[in-house]
């Protein structure tokens, strides 16, 4: 406070009213005390981001409700034929469960990471970023077979509603595109921390707010789970 | 989360680095993960329908929502101030909710008088 007040006596030349505004807004490093600043500004980023994945969900509820032709059953769109049997849904479920599989691995990295245990937190955060790979192929395949198979266009389908492939790509595909930015980015953490850049900083708070941006990953795939798929 | 270690009245700036949770905590949350997200599968394998099944996938996605926010994402722990600027904002998406479902009801509606019965 002595600070601020000795350097409005310094600058003369700023307005009053501006200077006033800016020492208000700067005021706010205080207002996440303790926490990081690397995480406070993930947290903001990931608030936007929700607000852009609902945009998405809130503009596919729009077209479900507003069209008059039948939308299509994600239940029988998404099942697989094994063996001989057509199992709804099951490739959803399985990915399901590899992202949360890949949740978990990353919660223990972080927690790993602040035991300062260097092997194991990059072993884990390697893992997730296998898990989280295996999802993205797996949802490569999800599209391939949608394209290629039951012909699913985003101007419309063979099954029922015409927006249902504008709302699935779009969706899915920005999810899709979380992912695979987040394994990237988890490969050159988990490098960082395999090299040992971490204990020489004293900090491994990377760690940490790279797991922020993977579980919510996993967090916006619960929500694309619940009203996309079973919805 | 009685047996919990970490308890912000004792630890009131327990989200800077050194704090650390048994790994059972998050053993745990993954076991509870993956039971709702079976429970959710399973409403759409046994054909759950109307008002029993979006109470049911809701009631799922919130608490898998929950888990992964408060103990995953470590919010539980976390200063209110950021707790409180982190989630209150998302709540006005409601608002658009609401507003887009009053949109897509006229929209259905003029749809269904204006262009015979939709296409």
């Amino acid at each position: 406070m002595t600070q601020f007040v000795t350097r409005q006596e310094n600058a003369p030349e700023t307005a009053p009213g501006l200077r006033e505004f800016t020492a208000d807004w700067s005021g706010d490093q205080e207002a996440f005390r303790h926490v990081h600043w690397g995480k406070a500004m993930m947290w903001i980023f990931l608030l936007s981001d929700t607000f852009i994945f609902s945009c998405f969900l809130v503009s596919y509820m729009t077209m479900r409700s507003s069209t008059t032709v039948p939308w299509p059953n994600p239940s029988e769109v998404f099942a697989l034929n094994i063996g001989g049997q057509p199992i709804p849904l099951i490739l959803i479920a399985i990915m399901t469960f590899v992202l949360i599989s890949s949740s978990g691995t990353m919660a223990m990295a972080v927690n790993f990471g602040y035991r300062r245990n260097r092997k194991v937190t990059g072993a884990l955060m390697l893992a997730t970023a296998l898990l989280g790979a295996s999802f993205v192929s797996m949802q490569a395949f999800e599209w391939h077979k949608l394209i290629f198979e039951e012909g699913v266009r985003p101007w419309g389908n063979p099954m029922g509603a015409a927006q249902f492939g504008a709302s699935f790509f779009m969706i899915t595909g920005f999810h899709g595109l979380h992912v695979s930015i987040g394994v990237i980015m988890l490969l050159i953490v988990a490098s960082k921390v395999a090299r040992g850049h971490y204990d020489r900083a004293g900090d491994y708070s990377a760690v940490e707010i790279a797991g922020l941006y993977w579980h919510f990953v996993d967090l916006v795939w619960v929500f694309i789970f619940a009203f996309f798929y079973l919805w | 989360m009685n047996d919990h270690p970490v308890d912000i009245a004792q630890h009131p700036v327990a989200t800077t680095e050194g704090h650390t949770h048994p790994i059972g905590v998050y053993l745990k949350v993954w076991g509870y993960l993956f039971v709702l997200s079976t429970m959710s599968y399973l409403v759409d394998y046994f054909h759950f329908e109307g008002v029993m099944r979006w109470t049911l996938i809701i009631t799922f996605m919130l608490l898998k929502a929950g888990l992964i926010i408060a103990i995953f994402m470590h919010m539980a722990w976390e200063r209110m101030a950021l707790v409180y600027a982190i989630l209150v904002p998302p709540l006005v998406l409601l608002v658009l909710v609401w507003m887009m479902t009053v949109e897509s009801n006229y929209t259905f509606w003029t749809r269904i008088l204006f262009l015979h019965g939709g296409d």
